[in-house]
């Protein structure tokens, strides 16, 4: 079957004799055009030139005009949003894969500083110091509760089996 | 700044950006804040955050270099940065959508580009940094008008927009009692704004005791711990004769506590987008017909929300990431008359460098926090 939007709606008994242009609940925050009537579209700004991987959500047709290019997706990590990126928005394949790929990223992360022969301070990428000088009975049980797990799990994984 | 993981975040050299658009423009930083959605981020809720990428999308600073189309900005301008990057000449931006802009972010179609806020809001490094690239400088960028302090600017580009316009979407009419779940800086911040709409009466609730008190004092208003409640929904219809507030605004978002479940199923296991409670809880207590208002935060999946109770109160539901482009010559106005006082909220202002430990300050609500700036060491 065929579906067609009618150009003239003058054959529709009762077309828009109720129609209140002061009921429109977006008023103030968006300024209401009715460019919609005429078709989507706009002068495009400039293409910024796409000489990197840039993933783009497929509910759109293109890379936007201007686009971010802070860590473009690699390795593994990388991989797993190529993946992602296949499926919609309105797919939990879209973004709990995104989810899993910033975990993985995140042991990627550690593997490159070592690669570069720095060894990552977590303390003190966690801000730990602030926690030294505003949080001082927080931070001594923090480190004692992290010790005695350690501890419980050496000494579980050291027991001789009997 | 450049994010590690999970809240882990450093100091680490990158190459300065450079113009990859006629219509950029390269800014140097000389006030950052930290957000609280900056948070979500940190706390690694937000699907598609890259490791090595830096946070920040509060930033103001002196343009140094400028592309090839630029034709409103000079290099050596002082510009107030809008956290939404906005092209001007989409469909939405036609409209005063700049937070809708539908040239900025390839990654998500929900969201235009932000700054420094994951690959989901387009990949831009953000201005928690000495440097940043800005897109479309003609479009969003404005000029700090002179005298205006910069530590009223940086707030102007977005806790006061954002509380705003959260005021704003509640659609408050003269006399209306507007409840506010969220004592951060935005929530402070719509609270004060609530009264310029006309508010009769204006409620926070929060279970911070510092923050209620500065916000009892900052915007005169009620404030009210929520521990100290049996349910802070009977609390609110108690408050209100029984029916309910006529505006109730969610300025909290995907970090709230309050509820067991939501906090274990939306902030540790990740099985919704967020904590909803402040949400849950804007919808249970505002009246029927009345109107909830969420500037708050959340991921792009699910959440559990009573939409049940949405559709048989008769509630009208604004949302919308600000649109600072469209409120900012309002906004300075206030600032400059004296309305506004954006600059009372900083509580800290930190070293660029010691980012680590102002996000873990800010985070976990040290010293009394309530907002912090890192200045880079150029500005200082």
């Amino acid at each position: 079957m065929e579906n067609k939007t009618p150009k003239d709606y003058s054959h529709i008994k009762g077309w828009g004799i109720d129609a209140d242009p002061k009921n429109d609940p977006t008023y103030p925050m968006k300024h209401r055009t009715d460019a919609e009537q005429e078709g989507y579209s706009w002068e495009r700004p400039t293409q910024q030139d796409i000489n990197i991987e840039v993933l783009h959500s497929i509910e759109r047709p293109n890379v936007t005009a201007v686009f971010g290019t802070s860590e473009p997706p690699s390795g593994l990590s990388g991989m797993i949003r190529r993946y992602a990126f296949k499926h919609s928005e309105n797919s939990y394949l879209h973004w709990l894969p995104l989810l899993m790929a910033d975990r993985v990223n995140v042991v990627e992360g550690v593997i490159d500083d070592f690669a570069k022969g720095t060894v990552p301070n977590i303390f003190a990428e966690k801000g730990w110091k602030a926690d030294w000088e505003h949080n001082r009975s927080g931070l001594i049980q923090k480190v004692g509760v992290l010790a005695l797990v350690t501890t419980a799990a050496v000494l579980l994984l050291t027991r001789k089996k009997d | 700044m450049n994010y590690r993981g999970p809240q882990r975040v450093r100091i680490d050299e990158k190459p300065e950006p450079k113009i990859l658009h006629p219509q950029d423009a390269i800014v140097r930083v000389t006030r950052s804040c930290i957000c609280g959605s900056d948070l979500h981020l940190y706390n690694g809720n937000v699907p598609d955050t890259r490791v090595g990428m830096t946070f920040g999308h509060e930033f103001i600073g002196e343009v140094i270099e400028i592309g090839s189309e630029i034709q409103k900005l000079k290099v050596g301008d002082m510009v107030i940065v809008p956290f939404n990057i906005a092209c001007g000449k989409c469909h939405f931006c036609k409209q005063g959508l700049f937070g809708n802009c539908h040239e900025s972010n390839s990654q998500a179609t929900a969201v235009g580009g932000i700054f420094g806020y994951s690959h989901t809001a387009g990949g831009y490094d953000g201005g928690q940094a000495e440097y940043v690239r800005v897109p479309y400088a003609d479009v969003g960028p404005t000029v700090i008008p002179p005298g205006m302090d910069p530590d009223d600017a940086v707030l102007l580009t977005d806790v006061v927009p954002t509380g705003y316009q959260a005021a704003e979407m509640g659609g408050i009419q003269k006399g209306d009692t507007v409840v506010i779940f969220g004592a951060g800086p935005i929530g402070i911040m719509a609270a004060r704004c609530s009264w310029l709409f006309g508010a009769g009466r204006v409620i926070v609730i929060d279970k911070v005791e510092y923050r209620l008190e500065f916000v009892r004092n900052y915007a005169s208003c009620e404030a009210y711990n929520y521990e100290e409640m049996d349910d802070p929904v009977v609390f609110v219809k108690k408050t209100t004769d029984w029916m309910g507030a006529d505006v109730v605004i969610d300025a909290v978002g995907a970090e709230a506590t309050g509820n067991v479940m939501q906090t274990i199923t939306g902030r540790k296991l990740l099985l919704q987008a967020g904590s909803a409670t402040a949400a849950h809880w804007a919808v249970n207590s505002v009246k029927k017909g009345g109107i909830v208002s969420i500037v708050g935060i959340y991921g792009p999946t699910d959440n559990l929300f009573p939409l049940g109770n949405v559709v048989n109160k008769g509630l009208t539901i604004r949302a919308n990431q600000a649109s600072v482009k469209r409120l900012l010559p309002r906004l300075i106005d206030h600032v400059q008359n004296g309305i506004l006082n954006p600059k009372a909220l900083i509580t800290h202002r930190v070293p660029l460098e010691d980012v680590a430990d102002a996000y873990h300050i800010f985070s976990e609500k040290l010293d009394n926090c309530i907002k912090p700036v890192l200045i880079p060491p150029s500005a200082r």
